[in-house]
């Protein structure tokens, strides 16, 4: 090869080290949104002579005055003779500061599945706004979309400032009125620019013709904005995507590192087998490397001979994801058939493919008005709020924390085509009762109970016992859990089987993801019936011992243990006594300020109406106390048979 | 400090590597098309990094009109050689026929015939569910609008106003029998990040990318090869032009460019500077409205 020319190496140079922007456009019809990206790849001189001549033959084929930027955007045949944008378009140019990769999507309504589309890969939105028309739903709706795909950075662009005689108020105007709206959605960094698209105005150079405007022109700013991106670099997640086998020497597990990263002598742990192992070498074409991140494609080997398939995860031990076989998501339905409940769907998510169903339609979002409304169903582009049943466990993190293991696709098992986007938000956030009622009705559609030879009556002949949950509620330190192991201790001598589900003992274990809002309470206590329930059919007496505050939840637990196994005991110890007596030194942390929601102190405790025993704990001693509840299951057949 | 920036095409290089990953282990029969111009041979390099150490784990297909140049089956039997991929060459019966040119026929149904039903045959009759294509959403409007993953139906066509919603890197690989999926690795790659990778990567290409003296007709403005049968129209001659060749097809439909660009860095410094979008010296492109769509809709690469 001949000497290279210096300025062609200066020019790869810049090339290389300038970073990537990828953003999306987003607008309504008519409001001159590939018009303006015309006009950016015009100005940007990233139009090549021939794409302008095809550009003027076309203009005047259609009768448009002018030169009309806009089908430089419009590619397919039928755009261009309806003048609207139908589907996703990518451009691409660049500048000597920044690559930059446009994907252009449409403003309809209908289209609002091209749009996620094309904002599921961009780290930054530019909304257009028609300065003669305000603030449409169209330009609200994308934004939701936007931010709903976790775009941080938006751009709007205030087009058309000529027909409203370029003026300040008007653009005012329109801030404050996309402003209103904004401020309920998750976006950290918010522009408004005045602009031309028609004549270039504020789109590459400053226009002289609005003066009060100090900011930089739309070009200058995606240049110069610091974009922070969707990469997560902490939580090494690698979802093998291919097992590579050339030969009996070599066994590599393929795959592109979703965030974090990996370095060679980690251990790692793979998941599902929870096998733990060391990375032996990372290898690629280049050679081997001694550390790689996100979002690399690499392959990596490991030091034991585990099991790992397509479809596992390595992660490193002291940082695992979630592993879900119930996930709560925001799903954006795009398919003309309407999203049905208890359908068996196919879920993709990281490399693995799995059945799904949804199982709860909390509600669909309006995204003028960002409210919640009840919904029986979603249809074509509507978005709403979901419980997603999945038949295999997947690895998974919320969206706002990591993009790539926070996404899923839905796709007709029939068809095969992609009916629904999703992302997976944090688990029951959202108040209980509502939830608890949908889920529970519609699972009875697709999970049908299995029943074997062995009844419920031939457990009790074999244990000499009708199973029985007794339900102790009350203030924290009102003796429920010493009441609870007294009378354990009670039952076991005299030869009956028996447990106590105690409340700090469940919350290490099986409810160790909840917390103590009152939503999560009410997920506690709901667990802990079906738990109750599981063990009286296994024909074992229950005893728990929660402070299960809200009557409606320990009626939640009444349907589900059943009436006739329900036996409600109320511990009732006035707060002074309760104070007193204080084993965990609780109450003066809630006075303190030390514990939210500590009931007695700074939440409720609603008081049983009608329990089958009342206690008065706070007066009697715990052998008087336990020797009623014994003497009620004996006096009413429960220890005999 | 260590640093974990990825350069541009750092970048394109894992998402393509992740897309042709994620096609051999989601499908049964997958080919890689193979035309031997510069965006193959990036491409087939991907295919070789992903799989590294093994081999690329399905074959490369090159649909063949017989009207290549010379220059180009030289070197695909060199390079295909050197790095021991399986190369399947396919054929359509009717282009040893003397009649199937776009002389006698025209550009539309030459390229019917020889390229996209070519095409569709060697497919049906490799059973492929997928094929990878070098095509760039930059080349042409309407390949801006396609998915990576681009379905087709049993027939290869594809339907621009039914596309599958592409969304994240979350790529739908779900065919019935008879369907398939087109895969663009290269989606989103420049004409100029193809050049600075083969510059970096140092990727052999055919020799004709290099601009040397060739013989050449010049008609309608375009630079025509004298090679092959071509029927010189009344008072052409070939003259010596100084130039090279920035896309390759088929030698009645090439044309070529003046330049002087003889090495990569050369064709780069070109590339920053010219203003012709590099699809222009393909006679096909331009010779119906909408051409490449309509030729896309009907099963073309």
């Amino acid at each position: 090869m001949a000497a290279p020319v210096p300025s062609v190496e200066t020019f790869l140079k810049q090339n290389q080290e300038a970073d990537l922007l990828r953003f999306s456009t987003a607008g309504s019809v008519d409001d001159g949104k590939s018009t303006l990206i015309g006009r950016l790849l015009y100005e940007a001189n990233s139009l090549y002579e021939d794409q302008l001549a095809a550009l003027r033959k076309d203009s005047t084929k259609f009768m448009r005055e002018e030169l009309d930027l806009s089908l430089v955007m419009d590619g397919l045949k039928a755009e261009r003779e309806q003048a609207i944008t139908i589907d996703v378009a990518y451009r691409y140019f660049s500048t000597p500061k920044r690559h930059f990769i446009i994907a252009d999507t449409p403003g309809h309504e209908q289209y609002t599945r091209n749009m996620a589309t094309g904002a599921s890969t961009a780290d930054l939105a530019v909304v257009l706004i028609d300065a003669s028309k305000g603030v449409l739903i169209q330009s609200k709706r994308h934004a939701f979309i936007a931010s709903l795909l976790g775009i941080q950075h938006m751009v709007v662009a205030v087009n058309k400032m000529d027909l409203a005689g370029y003026s300040e108020e008007v653009f005012r105007k329109i801030q404050d009125d996309f402003g209103t709206f904004a401020e309920k959605l998750q976006i950290t960094d918010l522009v408004y620019i005045p602009v031309s698209a028609l004549n270039g105005d504020n789109v590459v150079r400053m226009s002289e013709k609005m003066p009060w405007y100090d900011g930089s022109p739309l070009l200058r700013h995606l240049e110069n904005v610091h974009v922070m991106g969707s990469r997560n670099l902490i939580d090494l997640r690698f979802p093998v995507q291919y097992v590579n086998r050339p030969n009996m020497n070599f066994r590599g597990y393929a795959g592109r590192i979703a965030s974090g990263t990996i370095g060679k002598g980690d251990e790692v742990l793979v998941l599902p087998s929870q096998r733990r192992t060391k990375v032996r070498s990372i290898v690629t074409f280049d050679g081997e490397l001694a550390k790689a991140f996100a979002p690399q494609s690499v392959t990596v080997t490991l030091e034991d001979d585990v099991d790992v398939n397509r479809g596992d995860m390595l992660v490193h031990p002291h940082n695992i994801p979630h592993v879900y076989r119930e996930i709560d998501a925001i799903l954006i339905w795009m398919d003309p058939s309407p999203m049905q409940i208890g359908k068996v769907y196919l879920v993709k998510h990281t490399t693995q493919l799995l059945k799904g169903s949804v199982t709860g339609l909390n509600f669909k979002i309006n995204p003028e008005t960002l409210g919640r409304e009840k919904a029986a169903e979603l249809r074509l582009n509507e978005i709403g709020r979901v419980t997603v049943q999945l038949f295999k466990q997947i690895f998974c993190d919320e969206y706002s924390r990591n993009r790539e293991t926070g996404s899923f696709i839905v796709i007709d098992p029939m068809t095969y085509a992609t009916v629904a986007a999703g992302t997976i938000i944090e688990r029951g956030r959202l108040s209980s009762a509502a939830k608890l009622a949908e889920t529970g009705k519609a699972k009875n559609k697709i999970i049908h109970r299995q029943e074997g030879a062995v009844t419920p009556a031939d457990r009790a002949k074999l244990l000499r016992q009708r199973p029985a949950t007794l339900w102790f509620t009350g203030l924290s330190s009102s003796g429920k859990s010493s009441l609870a192991f007294e009378l354990e201790k009670r039952l076991m001598a005299a030869g009956h089987l028996c447990f106590v589900l105690d409340g700090d003992n469940v919350r290490h274990g099986l409810n160790r993801d909840l917390s103590f809002s009152p939503p999560d309470r009410t997920e506690n206590i709901r667990r802990v019936a079906e738990v109750a329930r599981l063990f009286n059919e296994a024909g074992v007496i229950v005893l728990t011992a929660f402070i299960s505050p809200y009557r409606a939840d320990r009626g939640h637990a009444q349907e589900i243990i059943g009436a006739g196994q329900f036996i409600e005991i109320y511990t009732d110890s006035p707060v002074s006594v309760c104070e007193r007596r204080d084993p965990k030194g609780l109450y003066e942390k809630a006075k303190a300020g030390l514990i939210p929601e500590f009931t007695g102190i700074n939440a409720p405790y609603e008081v049983p109406q009608n329990p089958a025993i009342h206690l008065k704990t706070g007066e009697e001693s715990l052998d008087v106390s336990a020797e009623k509840v014994y003497n009620y299951l004996r006096r009413n057949g429960f220890l005999t048979v | 400090m260590e640093s974990y920036r990825l350069s541009k095409l750092k970048n394109l290089e894992a998402e393509s590597i992740h897309i042709i990953r994620e096609v051999a282990a989601s499908f049964e029969r997958p080919v890689m098309l193979y035309s031997v111009g510069k965006d193959s041979s990036v491409m087939v390099r991907l295919a070789q990094k992903a799989f590294y150490p093994g081999k690329i784990p399905f074959p490369l297909l090159h649909v063949d009109t017989n009207m290549k140049f010379k220059e180009m089956y030289d070197f695909r039997d060199r390079y295909i050689k050197q790095i021991g991929a399986d190369l399947r060459i396919y054929k359509h019966p009717a282009c040893s026929d003397t009649g199937t040119n776009p002389w006698t026929l025209g550009t539309v149904k030459c390229c019917a015939i020889l390229k996209t039903q070519a095409l569709l045959n060697a497919l049906k009759e490799i059973g492929c569910d997928a094929a990878f294509g070098g095509a760039r959403r930059e080349e042409e409007k309407s390949r801006a609008k396609e998915r990576i993953f681009s379905f087709r139906d049993e027939f290869g066509q594809w339907d621009p106003k039914n596309q599958r919603p592409e969304i994240w890197h979350l790529y739908n690989t779900l065919v019935n029998k008879g369907e398939s999926i087109r895969v663009f690795p290269l989606s989103n790659w420049t004409e100029l990040d193809v050049w600075h990778y083969i510059h970096l990567e140092k990727i052999p290409v055919v020799p004709m990318y290099f601009a040397r003296e060739r013989e050449m007709i010049v008609r309608e403005g375009q630079l025509i090869p004298l090679e092959g049968p071509i029927p010189l129209k009344q008072g052409e001659k070939s003259q010596k032009v100084m130039c090279r060749f920035r896309t390759l097809g088929c030698f009645p439909c090439t044309g070529a460019v003046a330049s002087k660009a003889a090495t990569v860095p050369e064709i780069i410094e070109e590339i920053m500077t010219v203003k012709n979008s590099e699809r222009i010296t393909r006679l096909i492109d331009h010779d119906q409205d909408s051409s490449m769509e309509q030729k896309k809709k009907e099963g073309y690469f």
